[in-house]
């Protein structure tokens, strides 16, 4: 096939398959390394506190949280959107950019996934323990039962449990699928014993022939297929949550594809922040080079900039509509109690990502990396200011309140980080970062050998 | 080997066999596993009906519920009897009926039969239900701190008495009696031992407006205030709606006076001259700061000015403008107006007597001949009752319902007064300061428990008969004294007997026998009778001398200190009730604390911000920045800091009663010499409101008299503009039967939150303590949104009740995932606890914000063990005995909200259905509407053309809160109107 040589090598270094694979199987070898080990302790150790501050919730109730009679939702379901909007790099990347054959998405799909279905568990975490009574949870489901009563399927709460659910199983789905393979292979390279056993399990008996490869093939384009209208479902139906609402600064319309494009924003931004640390600790930077730095960076200026459009075009509706309690609301977010919140949204939104049109900029794995977290703080605040600023101030003064979060809230922010992160590090340790037979199926086209060649 | 087969009948018949093999197989498979199946059966069955008897035996504790060996007749369980009583603290009485279910009190309604309050009831009339249950009630009698059988009591007093020292006094120390067996019973007492001395002691004293009037009726009286005949009334530091003398009368006769429906078309004016930021003053259609230091100049101008047009000379006095502008508008009014004032200062009282005999108010909006029975205390006489226990004359002093350590301390004075007595008793339903300096701490029920009976004006006789019998070993006060005096009987006997001689005579009884009119009045509550009118007649006084000494006003720099009775707590005495702690003052919307009132110009002034805590004369309180408060004043609410009340109310807030000092031979409230600093700590108070502005919104609504009656709808223009655009893509909902619906009038509220406390007992609302209010987390149903407008310095006060507004196209229904939220075929927006697993979304998405979320177990309703947030022994048995058990006690984690009493409204629908008749109008009453002295709630049917609310909903002055989300609700508020004209104001 032939590849124009001006088009940047996806992986440098002189690869073949075999020291694809060996490259990549490296880090599962061996004994971790210190920063394994302790990496997966600290998060350990966040796990647990959250686990905690979950158990008081739950015990004593939630009162323990900040909230009260005007504002129902702080950070938990702040946490809650933000761990979902991280959770749409992975399915973007591995199913969208699947179906517009984007090559260089087979370096970074993978660990993308992984971290999509990490945050996503996260996310799910906060629906549950927001609820006054978590045992009764189950209501929420749609279960056939004696008393005749039935969920409410005008409510955008009850969406999202479909919308979440969905799109943790298709992206569960979609990650195993491509994980098969792979695996594979790494049952094959392992001699006899338990770890074999489990890899040949996971492997479901995976041989690599043609029929295989196949199916193989095929299911993964069906599950791009699913997967792709769910990327976008799934935040839009979390800002009908919002919407549908009778609140100023909740009821809009723009919501949807705002949240949609914040959502791959600050997906793409964990990634990143995430990439370029594991690339550079488990050796990868061949795989993982400066062009897909530059091509996710592009995303993120792209949807950065819708995200900036959205909301300047918010604060003139706000203006537009005539509304008392709009104006207000808007007015309220930047020059309110909380214009600091609105502030860092605004600064880590809209001002960093433009940085990215320097080339030199998007092109460095240094800035790259500040600006990621910038983006990341910046998501966070904007569903702070969305949830907390609209809430502690809409359309009677006499119920305005304050917020600010308890120990318990942090506490539970921090567990999911945990979480989030002994799934990564064992994630790291006992699966392939990089899917192997993906990028070996670019290798010929993409790497920096064969595009030599090409001259 | 191959099988080689001989015939064909070889070969097939063993093809036959193998078929019926198989098929024999299968039926003996079949018998033998169902064989197995029916013992397994048993098996699992026998198990599982052992395992679930077990575990159900495991879960749920037995609770003993006794049945009546002999059923009463009139005991129905699940249905609640109601009896009529009287409540009487001390300071107010309000004739009551006792709601109770399954032999316990529940709530407490006014008494409907009663003139004087139409049914209605204050908050602290509501609230005082729970100082029944509260386990910090004495429990029974102790001597030195040991407890005492009664009858070894009995013994030992009886024998003190017998061997009196005649020339020691025996004091007994009451409130003023307004019971007439009591004041026979004290005679009778007296009479067998001569020694024996009834003082009275008023909590918060009204001794000068007594002497006033002796000095110029000739009779120290109270009369009858009748603000509902007036056009004009002008107060002076009097908080008539909230504390004053009635407050619930006075509600009800001022917003009566102050009506726009049912065709009235005029409404009384108000004008407030005041210190501190008051109930009353925040309703006053003007209201005018003044210096309570100034209070006596204010009036000596007024009388000067009345005086002059009169025709009488007076000693001149430079009025100010206010003044001279009211004193027009009073002399246009004269016989419809009336001048109050709350100071305990006989100059000042006495200067208002004086300008409402110039008023020729007296025989019409004031009636000397009606007399009141309340706050019958004599500073002077408590006075001398201190110097003759100090000089040792005084041998025993009995403390009878009285706190005066407390109350009146007097720097000091009173506890020694108190030591000098050798045997002192307390008398007390409840923990006192002063029993704490008892020998004897005798045990009283509470009014609730007891007999009694009330002439509160002569020729108005009540009943206070008992709901319960006596929680603890208690005993009335009576009973003690029939018991040491060796009378025969009960003091129930006492009263009957009392009666039958001294009330059936005054042709009450209309020709029944005694016991017929016995039981009638029982039942009734109250009887009225011609009221035997006293002879009191004007016997002029001069006062020139006083108008001369208050000729000129104060500088005006000096700091001042107001001590007032705010609306929750009053003067103390019911303190420990956690219902009228957490109730939030009506105008600084604080609850659980008192504080230190300032002007928002002194804060800047001195540099404090709301919190501060400051340094008042030796106390230190925390500041709230007060807009209206008068420039130099600092206002401090009397009854808080008990140090021996129990578990709520010891050590909230501060005790400014030992500021208290004697003026003139009174107990002043207002003290001159003030000295503030900061102390430089903060204190965070628990405020439900802390926003005060409505940020130019349309939620009160507003206009002025001729505004309203040039154009009725003026103020509330938005409203038709916004029927015109509502438009829905939706269905709306269809009611065929009921379609309930609310209007409360802005106009008539006046803000004195009875509702709340009455809302609260009525449907099991949690009390969640200081620090959850701080945090937000009131569970109030029903709240009152007070808003300033205009300058700080003197703004407008507007108020507006706000519930569940029962949206019929509410934003609560469609958010919540799991339909706990719903809507009723009758337009009731309602809350199916059971189903609630607590999203807050409908709370979120509830513009009205009434939606309240159980943060934690605050009542015990959660199954979780050692998880309760219980700051005021809510959860405790003995509280608990107040729920009502029509009302699903929420439990931890669920939202809830007004229901508009539901449990109210099915009661009345099925007492019709099972008569076999239409339900009337106004049947119903909701918990707040019942209680509200402003009768400034209706609820009905909006589907019924003549039902009182329809009516309503046709008045111009109608509109939605919030009416322009289009969220359809069905309480429906009525414009606001002052009596005020724009260009022509008093400042």
């Amino acid at each position: 096939m032939y590849v124009s040589p001006v088009r940047e090598p996806l992986i440098s270094g002189e690869k073949s398959y075999s020291k694809v694979t060996e490259d990549i199987y490296a880090p599962m070898t061996g004994k971790p390394g210190k920063f394994w080990f302790g990496g997966l302790t600290l998060a350990l150790i966040a796990l647990g506190f959250g686990l905690f501050s979950i158990f008081i919730t739950v015990w004593d109730g939630i009162g323990t949280w900040g909230l009260d009679r005007t504002i129902g939702w702080g950070w938990g379901i702040t946490n809650f959107v933000w761990w979902v909007g991280i959770g749409h790099a992975g399915t973007f990347i591995s199913a969208i950019l699947l179906l517009f054959r984007q090559k260089w998405r087979t370096s970074i799909n993978r660990s993308a996934e992984a971290m999509t279905i990490f945050a996503v568990m996260c996310a799910g975490l906060f629906p549950l323990i927001h609820m006054g009574r978590l045992p009764l949870g189950f209501f929420i489901f749609p279960y056939p039962n004696t008393r005749d009563v039935w969920v409410n399927f005008n409510s955008p709460l009850l969406w999202d449990v479909f919308a979440i659910s969905t799109y943790l199983t298709v992206s569960l789905l979609f990650w195993y699928m491509g994980l098969i393979p792979d695996i594979g292979t790494i049952r094959d390279r392992l001699k006899e014993g338990i770890k074999k056993k489990v890899y040949w399990f996971l492997s479901f008996g995976w041989t690599g022939s043609a029929r295989h490869w196949a199916r193989h093939e095929s299911m993964s384009l069906i599950l791009a297929g699913l997967a792709a209208p769910l990327v976008l479902s799934v935040h839009t139906i979390v800002s009908f949550d919002f919407a549908t609402s009778v609140i100023p600064g909740w009821h809009t319309t723009i919501f949807p594809p705002y949240f949609v494009s914040g959502a791959v924003f600050s997906g793409f931004a964990m990634v990143l922040t995430l990439m370029i640390i594991t690339r550079k600790a488990i050796n990868l930077e061949d795989y993982i080079t400066k062009a897909h730095l530059e091509s996710m960076n592009k995303i993120i200026i792209a949807t950065g900039s819708i995200v900036g459009i959205a909301y300047i075009t918010e604060l003139f509706i706000a203006w537009y509509s005539g509304v008392v309690y709009e104006q207000y609301a808007f007015v309220n977010r930047a020059f309110g109690p909380y214009w600091w919140a609105y502030w860092i949204m605004m600064t880590c939104n809209v001002i960093t990502p433009q940085l990215f049109w320097i080339k030199k900029i998007r092109r460095s794995f240094a800035a790259t990396f500040v600006i990621s977290i910038f983006v990341n703080i910046g998501m966070w605040f904007e569903r702070f200011v969305i949830i907390v600023t609209s809430l502690h101030r809409d359309f009677l003064p006499s119920s305005w309140s304050m917020y600010s979060p308890t120990w318990v809230e942090v506490g539970i922010y921090i567990g999911t980080f945990g979480l989030f992160f002994t799934l990564f590090f064992l994630f790291i340790r006992f699966f392939p970062v990089i899917a192997i037979a993906e990028v070996k199926s670019v290798l010929k086209t993409s790497s920096e050998k064969f595009i030599k060649k090409g001259k | 080997m191959k099988e080689y087969w001989r015939s064909l009948e070889d070969l097939l018949p063993e093809e036959d066999a193998s078929q019926e093999k198989k098929s024999s197989v299968v039926l003996s498979d079949t018998s033998e596993s169902s064989k197995n199946t029916r013992r397994d059966f048993l098996k699992y069955f026998g198990f599982s009906i052992a395992s679930a008897a077990v575990l159900a035996g495991c879960e749920r504790p037995v609770k003993k519920a006794i049945p009546y060996l002999i059923q009463p007749e009139e005991i129905r369980p699940g249905t609640a009897n109601y009896y009529a009583s009287t409540f009487y603290d001390g300071a107010e009485m309000v004739p009551i009926l006792v709601k109770v279910r399954d032999g316990r009190p529940i709530k407490i309604e006014g008494n409907d039969l009663c003139q004087m309050t139409g049914g209605s009831a204050s908050a602290r009339v509501q609230a005082s239900l729970l100082n029944l249950y509260d386990e910090s009630r004495p429990a029974q009698p102790m001597l030195d701190g040991n407890p005492i059988r009664w009858e070894d009591v009995d013994t030992k007093l009886s024998e003190t008495l017998a061997t009196w020292d005649t020339s020691k006094e025996f004091v007994i120390l009451t409130p003023s009696i307004i019971s007439p067996s009591t004041k026979k019973l004290l005679k009778d007492f007296s009479a067998k031992y001569p020694f024996v001395v009834h003082e009275t002691f008023d909590a918060f004293s009204y001794s000068a407006l007594r002497e006033a009037y002796k000095m110029s009726f000739g009779q120290p009286i109270i009369p009858a205030f009748r603000f509902d005949q007036t056009k004009l009334v002008v107060g002076f530091n009097a908080d008539f709606l909230g504390t004053w003398l009635q407050p619930t009368a006075f509600g009800r006769q001022y917003a009566s006076a102050r009506k726009l429906t049912d065709g009235q078309r005029d409404m009384m004016r108000h004008v407030q001259f005041e210190a501190t930021m008051t109930l009353t003053g925040s309703n006053a259609d003007e209201r005018v700061p003044m210096p309570a230091v100034d209070e006596a100049y204010y009036l000596a101008a007024l009388y000067a000015q009345l005086a002059k047009k009169a025709g009488i000379a007076v000693p001149s006095v430079d009025a100010p403008q206010a003044i001279v502008k009211v004193a027009d508008e009073l002399a246009d009014a004269k016989g419809k107006s009336l001048v109050v004032s709350g100071t305990n200062d006989s100059n000042i009282q006495r200067l208002v007597v004086e300008i409402n005999y110039l008023l020729e108010n007296i025989g019409k909006t004031i009636l000397v001949d009606r007399p009141l029975n309340l706050f019958q205390g004599d500073d002077k006489a408590f006075d001398g009752l201190l110097t003759r226990m100090e000089n040792g004359n005084v041998g025993a002093v009995m403390f009878w319902e009285t706190n005066p350590l407390y109350q009146a301390p007097l720097q000091g004075r009173t506890e020694e007064a108190i030591k000098k007595v050798p045997l002192r008793l307390a008398v007390q339903s409840q923990q006192t300061e002063t029993a704490l300096l008892c020998n004897y701490q005798l045990p009283a029920p509470h009014f609730l428990e007891r007999w009694d009976d009330t002439e509160l004006v002569s020729g108005v006789y009540t009943l206070t008969q008992p709901a319960i019998r006596p929680l603890f070993k208690t005993r009335s006060p009576q009973e003690n004294l029939m018991a040491w005096a060796g009378f025969e009987g009960s003091y129930y006997d006492y009263i009957k007997l009392y009666w039958k001689e001294n009330i059936y005579s005054l042709e009450l009884a209309k020709g029944k026998q005694f016991e017929s009119f016995w039981k009638v009045s029982l039942r009734d509550g109250i009887i009225a009778g011609n009221p035997a009118s006293a002879s009191i007649i004007y016997q002029g006084a001069d006062i020139s001398a006083i108008v001369k000494a208050n000729a000129t006003a104060t500088s005006g720099n000096d700091l001042e200190l107001v001590l007032y009775q705010n609306v929750p707590v009053g003067d103390g005495t019911l303190a420990n009730n956690p219902w009228l702690q957490e109730l939030p003052e009506p105008v600084s919307r604080v609850c659980w604390d008192n504080y230190v009132s300032v002007s928002p110009a002194f804060a800047a002034l001195r540099g404090w911000t709301q919190g501060d805590v400051v340094n008042v004369n030796g106390i230190e309180l925390p500041v709230l920045v007060q807009p209206g408060q008068a420039r130099n004043t600092l206002s401090v609410a009397v009854g808080y800091g008990r140090s021996n009340a129990g578990r709520v109310a010891s050590d909230l807030g501060k005790n400014v009663y030992p500021l208290v000092e004697l003026s003139n031979g009174h107990r002043a409230y207002v003290i001159s010499k003030v000295e503030a600093v900061a102390t430089g700590s903060t204190y965070e108070l628990a405020a439900t409101q802390s926003h005060h502005s409505m940020e130019g919104r349309a939620l009160v609504r507003e206009t002025t008299i001729a505004d309203y009656l040039a154009n009725p709808a003026s103020g509330n223009e938005m409203h038709e503009k916004v029927e015109k655009l509502h438009t829905t893509l939706y269905h709306e909902h269809e009611y065929k039967g009921h379609h309930w619906g609310m209007v409360i009038d802005l106009n008539s509220c006046i803000g004195c939150n009875a509702c709340v406390v009455a809302c609260s007992a009525e449907n099991n609302v949690p009390v969640v303590g200081r620090n959850e209010v701080r945090r937000s987390h009131e569970m109030h149903w029903i709240r009152l949104d007070r808003y300033y407008a205009g300058d700080s310095d003197n703004p407008e006060v507007v108020r507006q009740p706000v519930m569940c507004q029962h949206c019929d196209n509410a934003p609560c229904e469609n958010v919540c995932p799991v339909a706990a939220t719903n809507h009723s075929s009758e337009g009731i927006n309602q809350m199916a606890y059971n189903r609630c697993i607590g999203t807050r979304y409908c709370n979120n998405n509830c513009p009205y914000k009434v939606r309240r979320f159980n943060w934690y177990d605050y009542t015990g309703a959660d199954t979780i063990p050692n998880n309760r947030m219980d700051v005021a022994g809510m959860t405790l048995d003995l509280k608990r005995m107040v729920l009502n058990p029509d009302v699903t006690v929420r439990a931890k984690g669920v939202i809830e909200k007004c229901s508009m009493c539901i449990q109210r409204i099915q009661d009345k629908k099925l007492n019709a259905k099972k008569d076999g008749r239409q339900l009337a109008d106004g049947e119903i009453k909701t918990a707040c509407q019942q209680t509200c002295p402003a009768d400034a709630i209706t609820f009905g049917d909006m589907n019924d053309p003549n039902s009182k609310v329809s009516k309503l909903l046709k008045d111009a002055r109608q509109y939605g809160l919030l009416e322009e989300l289009h969220t359809l609700p069905s309480v429906v508020y009525l414009t606001k109107v002052r009596n005020k004209d724009k260009n022509k104001t008093l400042s």
